[in-house]
């Protein structure tokens, strides 16, 4: 018994993800691992909250962030997210290319979010001096966001990657469930960031 | 491809299996053999320091050398020493008692391990780098943020590297037992030591990240200039606390619950009775690891958070003495009326159960926030926890080694030298550790490298060092039973202790692929049943079929590696930028083979049945 036989069946199971054993521990497996992410972040979020006041000079939460880029950004994040549901639901549909098609556009707009944020901190730093170093703020204000931005770069490297390992030979039992944990990253990545929004820039600003 | 042709091509061969295997049984073994060398450099610390505090005025090391000392024999003790040897027992029981082949992730499962052993390499080169971490295991700012040296860097770097390997461990281990087990095996007919493993997984999912973030927070701190702990810059020590106390107060749950399962099985089996209360030792278990994560501040009492915090985490602190007192009630009734069989397995779990209950009853004092500002940072502290963690954690690993031995190494331990070991050590472990709560209660502070001549604690430390030297006498006899064993022993069967569970309905060492045929769980203690019915082993669930294998890889090692090395580069960079090659080099060789993994097919292979037939090794 050959695993191509086993991998591509002539019919595809309607959830490719969890047909096998092994997509199933995945499956289970990464969402526990987003457990452990989660208190990661709460982790983070205290930390900032603990420092969020303790600032130097005029740079202060109110003072720095600028709510017109922040909310660009959520937006190319909130809809990169829902193009990966139509990946996922495109990947459930057996149809390759159009799941092909919406994760390159989550690509896109995931790296439209990343220069967005680059910009931001380069903004920071050379209009405001900010640094990592300048206050506990700083530290724990760069911490956090950097915290995800280095998840977005490592997503999107993830999500290529299998984008380009599988371009030629399609969907299997073997990568589905390969691609589909990369989108539930992708998803948390998306849930964290709306924390950030609001924790962050919302209650920076009014708080 | 087959373990077993490896095995017959020498030493360089056998090493290169056991560097690219992923089979659990190995890894125990690799955990066991490593967690055991901690084991002993931490002894020897040990050894060192109650050396030092033998008489008044002692310089037998130097001050500076003696804070090296506590820090590193606590560090070691808890990460490299008590969690390898625990992973050793869960990868070597868990995936037999629920009736698996593998764990859910072998690769990962390696993985985990060489994580652990580089973090723990890591740690200890510090030894010959100029100086070992000296901050205490608790590693408080700004007693740490301001260490000179690079020893904290050391601390930082190694448990960081170490504590992602637990993590993934414990993500494999929760995946196996939600997925691998056996048809017939449901939640409440698994053995309580798979039961614990699950619920400690639980702990160490929930538990590690806070420590992974307190670590970056440190780390970044001391090497790239942060103001986290740094209280000029606006920053807060009290963060550190709470994350070390989030993480570290969950930490001696995750220690202890496994070996509360292995005490369960142990003891139902040498009783010759169903465990007492199934249903209520599993309910223990989840509410002690429930409100494991409700606890952290009362190790800060004196921090000052105020009466009303201090007052909820003591009375949450005095809650957790319930459900481990339903424990104890029903270890004891699983004996009573049993036909009780004293083997050094049995030996070692009746010594812990009042040991442990000694070190609980002085929890429920510590608990006490106000008392607790008498008590806090004394020896009385010291004797508390080494009740819990020697009475409790390895008195369960002797006893658990005993008891799985034959299944691990295929030859039951010697009796006579098991409870030849046993005596000196349970008597040097009270010897050592109940006069240090005496010893606090008369004032003598924990972590101060010497005491005066006329402050009344000489003899009480003097009985204190001699208890010491007792407890390492009794590990010498074990490791010494370990070697005669290995020599003299005759090749155990497949039941030495006519077991009640799935792992003694296997030949003692198991085949590689476990179970020829999945097994049949048709209730709790499912081998005993059939005995019970007079069969001679486990109903099969399925026919005799192909059995899927995965592959053996280096990748594990390869990834490992390279975060040691970019160890290396972030502790150093610090003095001198040409260190960021090594990061560079490092992050390169883990990245890569991460990616490797990722895009190359994984597919692993079958053994087919003609095969099994022919070899008819599997019961």
């Amino acid at each position: 018994m050959s695993h191509d036989d086993v991998l591509n069946p002539k019919q595809m199971p309607h959830d490719p993800e969890k047909a096998t054993l092994e997509g199933k521990n995945k499956f289970i497996g990464f969402w526990m691992f987003l457990g452990g992410e989660t208190v990661l972040f709460a982790s983070l979020f205290g930390t900032y909250l603990a420092l969020v006041r303790s600032t130097s000079g005029e740079n202060t939460p109110e003072h720095l962030f600028g709510l017109e880029l922040v909310f660009i950004m959520t937006m190319l994040l909130l809809t990169s997210s829902l193009t990966s549901v139509y990946a996922m639901y495109h990947m459930k549909n057996h149809d390759f290319k159009k799941m092909q098609l919406w994760l390159g556009i989550t690509v896109l707009l995931g790296l439209g979010f990343l220069g967005c944020e680059i910009y931001e901190f380069y903004h920071y730093i050379h209009e405001y001096g900010f640094t990592f170093r300048s206050s506990a703020f700083g530290s724990a204000f760069y911490t956090l966001v950097g915290f995800h931005g280095g998840h977005v770069v490592f997503g999107l490297s993830w999500i290529v990657a299998l984008m380009i390992r599988n371009q030629k030979r399609g969907l299997n039992l073997y990568n589905a469930p390969k691609f589909y944990i990369a989108s539930l990253y992708w998803h948390f990545i998306d849930v964290v960031w709306v924390f950030i929004f609001t924790v962050v820039y919302l209650m920076g600003k009014v708080g | 491809m087959s373990n077993a042709i490896a095995q017959q091509r020498g030493l360089g061969a056998m090493i290169w299996d056991y560097i690219t295997t992923v089979d659990h049984k190995k890894i125990a073994h690799l955990y066991l053999v490593s967690g055991g060398f901690f084991f002993l450099i931490g002894g020897l610390e040990a050894m060192i320091i109650r050396i030092q505090l033998m008489k008044p005025d002692n310089e037998f090391i130097s001050a500076g050398l003696y804070n090296e000392m506590i820090t590193m024999h606590g560090t070691t003790m808890i990460f490299l020493a008590a969690m390898p040897l625990i992973f050793a027992l869960m990868n070597a029981v868990v995936p037999l008692q629920i009736g698996a082949r593998d764990v859910a992730f072998p690769f990962l499962n390696s993985l985990g391990f060489w994580l652990f052993l580089f973090g723990g390499l890591l740690l200890n080169v510090s030894w010959f780098t100029g100086g070992a971490p000296d901050a205490g295991w608790t590693n408080y700012a700004p007693l740490s943020t301001t260490s000179a040296g690079h020893g904290v860097d050391y601390y930082v770097m190694g448990l960081q590297i170490s504590g992602a390997g637990t993590l993934i461990g414990g993500i494999n281990f929760l995946v196996t037992i939600i997925n691998m087990r056996a048809p017939g095996m449901t939640y409440m007919r698994m053995p309580l030591f798979t039961w614990t493993t699950f619920i400690t997984s639980v702990l160490i999912l929930f538990a590690f990240p806070a420590l992974t973030v307190g670590l970056f927070l440190m780390m970044f701190d001391r090497m790239f200039g942060s103001a986290f702990f740094d209280v000029t810059a606006g920053g807060n020590e009290i963060i550190w606390e709470h994350l070390f106390w989030i993480f570290g107060h969950p930490e001696v749950y995750i220690l202890i619950l496994p070996l509360f399962g292995a005490f369960s099985d142990i003891i139902s089996t040498f009783s010759k009775k169903r465990l007492f209360g199934y249903s209520a030792m599993v309910f223990a278990t989840v509410l002690i690891g429930f409100l494991g994560f409700m606890v952290w501040a009362h190790h800060m009492f004196t921090v000052g958070l105020g009466p009303i915090a201090n007052s909820i985490f003591a009375v949450s602190t005095m809650a957790i003495a319930v459900p481990t007192g339903i424990k104890i009630f029903n270890w004891l009734f699983t004996m009573w009326g049993g036909s009780i069989k004293m083997s050094a397995a049995m030996l070692w779990s009746i010594a812990f159960i009042p040991s442990f209950t000694i070190g609980g009853m002085t929890g429920v004092m510590l608990a006490s926030a106000a008392a607790d500002y008498q008590y806090h940072d004394t020896y009385f502290v010291v004797g508390h926890f080494h009740y819990v963690i020697v009475g409790g954690v390895v008195f369960g690993i002797f006893a658990a080694l005993h008891y799985w031995w034959p299944k691990m190494f295929g030859k039951v331990l010697n009796e006579k030298l098991g409870h030849l070991a046993f005596w000196p050590f349970f008597i040097g472990f009270h010897l050592t550790f109940f006069i240090q709560h005496f010893l606090g209660l008369m004032g003598m502070p924990r972590r101060y490298w010497t005491y005066f001549e006329g402050q009344s604690l000489a003899t009480g430390n003097m009985i204190s060092t001699v208890g010491a030297f007792l407890m390492a006498i009794g590990t010498l006899i074990f490791l010494y039973n370990i070697v005669y064993t290995a020599i003299k022993e005759p090749q155990a069967s497949a039941d030495p202790w006519d077991g009640r569970t799935l792992e003694w309905s296997i030949p003692s060492t198991p085949p590689f692929y476990n179970f020829k045929q999945t097994p049949l769980v048709r209730g709790l203690d499912p081998l005993w049943i059939e005995k019970m019915e007079g069969r001679k082993g486990v109903t099969p669930a399925e026919p005799l079929g192909d059995i899927h294998m995965p592959n053996a890889s280096v990748l594990p090692f390869l990834m490992s590696l390279g975060l040691f090395i970019a160890g290396f580069g972030f502790i150093y960079q610090v003095d001198h930028n040409a260190w960021f090659i090594a990061v560079a080099v490092g992050m390169g060789l883990t990245l890569g083979s991460m990616l490797t993994r990722s895009l190359k097919d994984d597919l692993g292979y079958h053994i087919h049945k003609e095969d099994l037939v022919e070899k008819g090794d599997g019961k």
